[in-house]
């Protein structure tokens, strides 16, 4: 199973790019969704010889709400909000491309001293981990809409996961469980927070909400 | 025996060549629902295009004359270099793939100066757009063959597909092969004026590229341009198959006839694009070349990590 492990970790590099790559808001929901798919194959894969009931139901809680009902929380938010389906990034789309392959650099230089701390597993996870948790925080501090943001943090929230899996057996997915309840509340908080922005000012738009004065 | 199957490679390469455009053409009418033009229509159109003679108009020097003939030449050298999977190259030495990729620039850059020799400002303008484009296309092109030659050790074209032996989609090899051959494959679609970058087909249209650079060229000169097209998009096609394709076998025929299958459903899958894709804008064509290079130094960090 380990070959598979790192097609997983190409796979989950190549959502990422897509999701700076792409300018549709449907694609990059889409893309998220994929990417969880992808991660609740992970731990399985890492632990193929002696899969316990306890991982498995944990691997399938986790892709229903990560790849099933936050995106469809998501869609249907951008859906009722309306407007355009644009992602409208502060910088191009080519260039959110360039710095995600920069970003991938940076986190195979950072992952090098990392390497030794996680043993068994493909050496890519650690590297795509931290790829992931940046590529995350890149779409919060680059794109206008607020929902944008929001999949921005599931994204990072992706990252935080495959660095829990990549260094942990079975335990730390309890917290991952924990930080997932966080999300799945953050994210119905944000869902409501970016309705009422939408109602209030009729755009969701933080670049202009940040311009407001009292 | 093997120098025997390579020759026998560029001799099969250079009278299937324009076959690879009644099987783009015969998947296009598949899909449409039609009949389609015959599967030997490419040959037809040469054939009659190398009986008539050749009008020049009096603006035109030398150049424009040079144009086809260097590219075809180059064309040709180019395909004694490339291997086919396990089939080596006619001629293999370290560092060859440079020259192959030079080649190639050079019957762009023979076919652009023909284009601008002429004059005309709708041949300038075609002539910037395939600069442009393959200029972002070489990159991915490059990064490519780099990633597969720090993979196999070797500095030949022939080396870096005959003992990049892909266990298929597993493995480090798999992620680089698969990130190469997507990359290469948009390459591919840009250096052949296929539809995602520019239609073949239209020769009315202001976004056209390749079509417009050759407008003036007639009777034996178009013949050559659409031969040395045809041939070109078999030397892409072939190095496309001879990554992707498992075959290695101890037997060159074995090998040499795997590879002209892979070659062929390359043309297959050009057609399956053409058919379902729409052309892109022509603005979004470089983010689609830059996506490509992105993951060509993608499997460079892979095979250097």
């Amino acid at each position: 199973m380990e070959p598979w492990l790192d097609v997983i970790a190409v796979l989950l590099i190549l959502a990422n790019l897509r999701l700076l790559g792409t300018s549709r808001l449907s694609v990059c929901i889409q893309t998220v969704a994929a990417q969880a798919l992808l991660l609740g194959a992970v731990p399985l894969l890492m632990h193929a010889d002696e899969l316990s009931a306890r991982l498995i139901a944990i691997a399938a809680v986790y892709t229903v709400i990560k790849a099933i009902v936050l995106p469809w929380l998501l869609r249907r938010a951008a859906r009722e909000l309306g407007g355009t389906r644009e992602v409208e990034p502060f910088i191009g789309l080519t260039l959110s491309l360039l710095v995600g392959m920069g970003l991938f650099g940076v986190s195979l230089f950072l992952a090098g001293p990392l390497k030794r701390a996680g043993q068994g597993h493909s050496g890519l996870l650690i590297p795509v981990a931290l790829f992931t948790i940046m590529v995350g925080l890149l779409v919060i501090i680059s794109r206008k809409k607020a929902i944008t943001q929001v999949v921005g943090y599931l994204v990072m929230e992706n990252g935080i996961y495959v660095f829990g899996v990549a260094f942990a057996v079975q335990e730390p997915l309890l917290v991952e469980m924990g930080v997932l309840l966080d999300v799945l509340a953050a994210v119905f908080v944000m869902g409501l927070t970016i309705y009422h922005i939408s109602r209030e000012f009729d755009h969701i738009d933080t670049d202009r909400l940040s311009t407001l004065k009292d | 025996m093997a120098t025997a199957v390579s020759i026998l490679h560029v001799v099969l390469a250079l009278v299937l060549a324009p076959l690879l455009l009644g099987v783009i053409n015969r998947v296009k009418a598949k899909f449409a629902g039609r009949r389609g033009q015959p599967l030997l229509q490419a040959y037809y159109d040469i054939a009659k295009l190398l009986r008539k003679g050749a009008v020049y108009s009096r603006t035109t020097t030398w150049v424009f004359r040079l144009g086809p003939i260097v590219s075809l030449a180059a064309v040709v050298a180019s395909l004694l270099l490339l291997p086919l999977g396990a089939v080596v190259a006619v001629v293999a030495f370290p560092g060859d793939l440079l020259l192959w990729v030079y080649l190639l620039g050079l019957m762009r850059f023979v076919t652009v100066l023909a284009a601008l020799d002429t004059g005309s400002a709708f041949e300038g303008m075609g002539a910037s757009r395939e600069v442009q484009f393959s200029l972002l296309a070489e990159p991915a092109l490059l990064l490519g063959l780099v990633a597969l030659a720090a993979w196999s050790g070797g500095l030949s074209l022939s080396q870096l597909t005959g003992t990049h032996s892909t266990g298929w989609l597993t493995g480090t090899a798999g992620a680089i092969t698969l990130l190469v051959s997507a990359s290469w494959l948009a390459v591919l679609l840009t250096e052949n004026a296929r539809i995602p970058v520019d239609d073949p087909n239209t020769h009315l249209e202001l976004t056209m590229i390749h079509e417009v650079m050759v407008l003036d060229h007639g009777g034996v000169d178009l013949g050559l341009i659409q031969y040395a097209a045809a041939v070109k998009l078999w030397v892409f096609a072939a190095l496309l198959a001879g990554v992707l394709l498992p075959v290695r076998t101890a037997w060159p025929l074995v090998n040499l006839a795997g590879g002209v299958a892979g070659v062929l459903a390359v043309a297959m899958g050009v057609g399956v694009i053409e058919s379902t894709m729409a052309r892109l804008r022509l603005l979004r064509v470089p983010q689609m070349l830059v996506a490509a290079a992105v993951l060509a130094a993608l499997a460079v960090v892979l095979v250097l990590r």
